[in-house]
């Protein structure tokens, strides 16, 4: 199956890119993403455990995956 | 009943937004402003680049809103965030809460600013006067997941 990666900030910046589609297995969680996104070139700055939100509602590293769902890596916040 | 939040891209117009909380059922209005700072961790501040998670950051900004309308009855609230490069001086939020009493005015304006700082998904690239800039808060430790409401 296939997710799509989003990545914001400091994170698009390390992995020059803010958006990475991803093949993956059927049973895969939020954690796998994360390791796929840290083993590419630049991937190695994002945290092991990072914020994460799973179609637009933050989720744990435990949740699993959907074909085609968007996966978005949050670096820490800085609004206001 | 006027709660409404927006992202946007241009500048606030706080005189619209006090007019658009105005009701005479409410005896106290509460403007907050945040605004970029010409000074951050010692460092002279030229701007400040304002990015989000767009759809994400317009769902948030609408969850807190709701939940400040249910915790504190708040029923006349309206909270822009402005994104793009901003210079010294201007404001990146503003959050105008009007209610019948100034106590919960008060309490819903602090709710909305601390929940915006811990969960809403926007980033800062602030520019110094020296020539370079830095993403804010980026070697900060990995934050816990926010508690968010279930959206249908």
């Amino acid at each position: 199956m296939t997710v799509t990666a989003l990545l914001f900030a400091s994170y698009a910046e390390a992995l020059g890119s803010d958006r990475v589609e991803l093949t993956l297995a059927g049973d895969s969680t939020v954690r796998d993403v994360v390791e796929r996104l840290r083993a590419m070139p630049g991937g190695a700055s994002l945290p092991a455990t990072p914020l994460v939100a799973v179609n637009l509602t933050y989720a744990g590293a435990d949740q699993r995956v959907e074909s085609g769902d968007e996966v978005a890596i949050i670096p820490p916040v800085a609004g206001g | 009943m006027s709660v409404r939040t927006a992202i946007v891209r241009r500048a606030v117009d706080i005189a619209a937004l006090l007019a658009e909380v105005k009701d005479t059922a409410n005896g106290a209005t509460v403007a907050f402003l945040g605004q970029v700072r010409e000074v951050n961790d010692g460092r002279a501040v030229a701007g400040i680049e304002y990015s989000a998670y767009g759809e994400m950051a317009e769902r948030e900004l609408a969850a807190i809103a709701s939940e400040c309308a249910a915790t504190f009855g708040t029923t006349h609230l309206v909270v822009e965030h402005r994104l793009g490069a901003l210079d010294l001086g201007e404001t990146s939020i503003a959050i105008v809460v009007a209610h019948p009493h100034r106590a919960a005015a008060y309490d819903a304006s602090r709710f909305v600013i601390e929940e915006v700082k811990r969960r809403l998904p926007v980033w800062k690239r602030e520019g110094y006067l020296d020539g370079t800039s830095e993403w804010v808060n980026a070697g900060g430790a990995t934050q816990e997941r926010p508690v968010q409401e279930q959206q249908s």
